[in-house]
């Protein structure tokens, strides 16, 4: 459009195709524009009011939509987590009060047996002394008839050494008040 | 337009206003009415645009957007929240149409940016038009849902009763003058721009100048990009504001 220089020269534009004045002033052209522009608002009109914006409400309301659900989504998974974690404290709570039972329980368990086998121990122990005591009172009985008749032995050597008669009733009595006395 | 310029070979001349000029795309003549001409290409382009971003962009309507996605959703966004807070929550049916000016004149000012492009919203025939509709619907509304309580927008009864009467006038005034300030001041300041930057431009032909020239390309250009979303911006808004007035005329 530059180069033409044949350009028949109107109210608005001289022979060399330069502006006369102010072209937007120019009525020569008005025609034209409004013609052109009432097209172009009508097209823009048509195209904005069947196509674009009801799309563009449709995504921008659909992505509320998914936004609003997601955050749902995001309040219930929330409430859920810490339902499970009361859960799992009070599953923590009641295995400590059951290892604390269980421990007790055998803490008296343990305490029974023990009782038992001290018990039978003791019986056992004092089984065995009354053993012990008759042995030692064999022994002793042992002891003293030795004692007697070794005392017997030796008297009636010595009376017998000394040239004396034996009288054994009267040697077994002297003994037997001796070893009294 | 620039090689025109050259033509006469008379050293330091633009024509900054060059940009502006409707001629037809094919071959040469009067403009009528019907000629397709550089207006039907960039509107026709502002079409393609407007269809590659929220059509083609969303179609795949995925739930975590891919950025041509974003971009749809986050025009939508603006503009829906837009009508809902200043219009309020009764004036959401009139959203689409809204959201047609808004994004008709958002991606013609940011077409309008493009090297050798032609910037339709410059032009107050253009601006013009939709300053109109916007007019004549929001008082038709008005009208339609208010019937004569309408006409209660002119008579401030917060205002001690004598200076009602003033206030009304006032009032009036401002009304009919909004659509001339709503077009004039979208198309001022898409051409004030494009036409600072055509004349630093020019300079940029002179050695001793033009690296200050390409600095304040730049920076012009930084600021038509703030500009062209904010003068859409406030098109879109003060519709909205038109639109609170029609369906809620009592202050």
């Amino acid at each position: 459009m530059a180069t033409k220089t044949d350009v028949s020269s109107s109210t608005c534009v001289d022979g060399y195709g330069s502006a006369i004045g102010m072209p937007q002033l120019c009525t020569d052209w008005a025609g034209n524009q409004v013609f052109w522009l009432v097209i172009t608002l009508v097209a823009i009109f048509f195209v904005l009011s069947r196509l674009a914006l009801p799309r563009i409400s449709a995504v921008i309301s659909e992505r509320q939509g998914t936004i609003t659900n997601d955050l749902a989504a995001a309040e219930n998974l929330k409430s859920e987590a810490v339902q499970a974690e009361e859960a799992y404290k009070k599953a923590l709570e009641d295995a400590r009060l059951e290892a604390s039972k269980i421990i007790e329980a055998a803490k008296v368990e343990i305490k029974q047996e023990l009782d038992v086998a001290i018990q039978k121990a003791d019986a056992d122990i004092s089984v065995k002394a009354v053993a012990s005591e008759d042995a030692i009172s064999e022994i002793r009985k042992d002891a003293l008839a030795n004692v007697k008749s070794l005392a017997k032995d030796i008297t009636s050597e010595l009376v017998k050494v000394l040239g004396g008669k034996v009288d054994a009733k009267a040697l077994t009595a002297v003994i037997n008040k001796k070893m009294k006395g | 337009m620039a090689n025109s310029a050259d033509a006469k070979n008379e050293g330091l001349i633009f024509h900054p206003m060059d940009q502006f000029i409707v001629e037809p795309l094919f071959g040469a003549g009067p403009v009528q009415w019907y000629t397709v001409t550089n207006v039907t290409l960039w509107m026709a382009l502002s079409v393609v645009a407007l269809i590659l971003i929220m059509v083609v962009g969303t179609s795949k309507r995925a739930l975590v957007p891919s950025r041509a996605q974003s971009v749809g959703e986050l025009a939508y966004g603006f503009v829906h929240k837009m009508v809902e807070d200043v219009a309020g929550k009764d004036a959401i049916p009139y959203f689409p149409y809204i959201m047609t000016l808004f994004m008709f004149i958002v991606l013609s000012n940011f077409l309008g940016l493009l090297p050798m492009s032609f910037t339709t919203t410059s032009h107050i025939a253009v601006t013009a038009v939709m300053a109109m509709l916007v007019f004549l619907s929001v008082s038709i509304i008005g009208f339609v849902k208010n019937g004569l309580g309408f006409l209660s927008l002119f008579w401030i009864s917060s205002a001690p009763l004598a200076l009602r009467p003033a206030l009304a006038l006032i009032e009036i005034i401002s009304y009919f003058v909004r659509p001339v300030s709503h077009s004039i001041r979208l198309a001022g300041n898409m051409m004030a721009g494009h036409a600072v930057i055509k004349v630093f431009a020019a300079f940029a032909g002179v050695a001793l100048i033009s690296p200050l020239s390409v600095v304040a390309i730049t920076a012009m250009y930084a600021l038509e990009i703030l500009v062209s979303f904010i003068q859409a911006y406030v098109f879109a808004i003060l519709t909205c504001v038109y639109l609170k007035d029609a369906l809620h005329p009592h202050h």
